[in-house]
């Protein structure tokens, strides 16, 4: 017990430095790598989920397709996927940080583009008539009245969404990538204390993504549409 | 892209057997973690919703603490943390019989089971609690009235929720094989290591996963049809239209 209390103390700045904040030697980082990921997936989510209500079929078909498939398929394999093809793509390899980003960012948009899809059609119909009432085109009744109220209908959601991605990027170590799993593992080989270092990673993965459920829970009372 | 595709790899030398390997150890596992987690999943999500605060404390203690931590670290944790602490004859035999398929089976069960749970207590809950209510007052116990009043209504009306989260389950299953469990993607990688050819590896494993997710979903769609109960809003059925 007092030697695994040890171990972590001795490795604290690797672990939560390098491995959890991602500064240092290594390019790695759990929050270095689920922030752009959340935010990049985001974005590419809000076209999917434009998509996947269009009108047009030859739109509503592929973004279908896109969400389907990802959502198929282990989140193990994309990030396979990304470490083979890339490199083939490309012809020269990208560091892990990149396939690890490519990888959550193309998978996660696939979750994020239901996500911004429900969002939309939450909002009343009669927000769309009025908009077009008024002289606005389907962009912009798109881009000034439904998706800023749509996304208020998304955060908690979004912050869910975020507690998973969060999670996930352990998955992103099987690659080499310098996260605080890869960090405990990297530590572990050097010491071998392996239940003194994965319980003390749990306890770090589990009060931030507590901490963000109960935020969400929060949000969603704050934001339910009966209380606005 | 200067890439030889050379299809051939999969049903070439041992191939073909890995993939079969692979397909039915992930089956496996899925399926055992799968009897676990409902177990587990049942037994917590019920207490989460009974009239008696320890045990509802006890419930919400292991969903909380097992669904905030990734699986990943639960897979070392029960491969690499947990067996050093056992009795010397289980080790042992766990030694003999494949223990990271065990310990797999148990992260996958024991996390996936969390996540069940919260699918049960939001099926019990959606239940008028009326229901509970009247079976007590027409002299059935606690126990009695969720076996048999509450949870009967409930695990049907949870089935698309709950398919849901069993194909995520199968999916999580890929994640046992940073433990070295011979499971598909496990093997997809093992074709790759011998061949070189990446694309025609993964792409098997991408369409066996997809195969099986499918194939999952519209059998448990069948037993949502089979099993609805008529009359319910909640249990999703509309009126037949087309293939309904």
């Amino acid at each position: 017990m007092i030697e695994g209390l040890d171990v972590i103390w001795r490795n604290l700045p690797f672990l939560m430095i390098q491995g959890f904040l991602g500064f240092g030697k290594f390019v790695g980082g759990t929050v270095r790598l689920a922030i752009p990921s959340i935010v990049l997936g985001f974005i590419l989510g809000i076209f999917i989920g434009i998509g996947r209500l269009a009108p047009r079929w030859w739109i509503r078909l592929p973004a279908t397709l896109y969400v389907e498939f990802f959502r198929g398929v282990p989140l193990v394999m994309v990030i396979f996927w990304m470490w083979f093809i890339i490199p083939i793509v490309l012809r020269t390899g990208i560091p892990e940080f990149g396939v690890a980003l490519t990888a959550f960012v193309i998978f996660e948009a696939a979750y994020l583009g239901e996500i911004v899809r429900a969002g939309i059609q939450s909002v009343a119909r009669g927000q769309v008539e009025a908009a077009t009432a008024v002289g606005l085109s389907g962009a912009q009744s798109m881009r000034y009245v439904v998706l800023p109220q749509a996304l208020k209908n998304m955060i908690p959601s979004l912050v869910t969404q975020f507690i998973v991605l969060f999670k996930d990027t352990s998955l992103a170590s099987i690659i080499g990538f310098m996260d605080l799993t890869k960090a405990a593992q990297v530590v572990n080989n050097r010491e071998v204390r392996p239940f003194a270092l994965y319980s003390f990673i749990a306890v770090v993965y589990w009060i931030c993504a507590y901490s963000m459920s109960r935020y969400a829970r929060h949000l969603e009372k704050r934001l339910s549409p009966t209380s606005s | 892209m200067n890439y030889r595709f050379d299809w051939s790899v999969l049903w070439k030398g041992q191939s073909g057997e890995w993939l079969w390997l692979g397909l039915i150890t992930t089956l496996g596992l899925s399926a055992l973690a799968w009897l676990l987690a409902v177990l587990l999943g049942i037994l917590s999500g019920a207490l989460r919703t009974v009239p008696f605060r320890p045990l509802r404390a006890l419930a919400t203690a292991y969903v909380e603490f097992f669904r905030n931590v990734p699986l990943l670290v639960w897979m070392f944790f029960w491969y690499f943390g947990v067996p050093p602490f056992l009795p010397q004859g289980l080790q042992d035999w766990l030694f003999d019989h494949g223990l990271e398929f065990w310990a797999g089976v148990t992260a996958l069960g024991v996390y996936s089971g969390a996540r069940f749970s919260e699918v049960l207590r939001s099926g019990i809950q959606s239940i008028p609690r009326t229901q509970f209510e009247a079976s007590v007052a027409s002299g059935l116990s606690t126990f009695q009235a969720y076996r048999y009043v509450i949870l009967p209504v409930a695990l049907r009306l949870i089935i698309p929720p709950a398919t849901n989260e069993s194909l995520n389950l199968l999916k999580n299953s890929s994640v046992a094989l940073t433990i070295s469990v011979a499971e598909l993607t496990f093997q997809t990688r093992q074709i790759e290591t011998y061949t070189a050819k990446a694309i025609e590896a993964l792409t098997a494993g991408t369409v066996i996963y997809l195969v099986l997710c499918v194939s999952l979903a519209s059998v448990m769609g069948w037993v949502e049809r089979r099993v609805a109960i008529p009359g319910l809003i909640a249990g999703g059925r509309r009126p037949r239209r087309g293939r309904g």
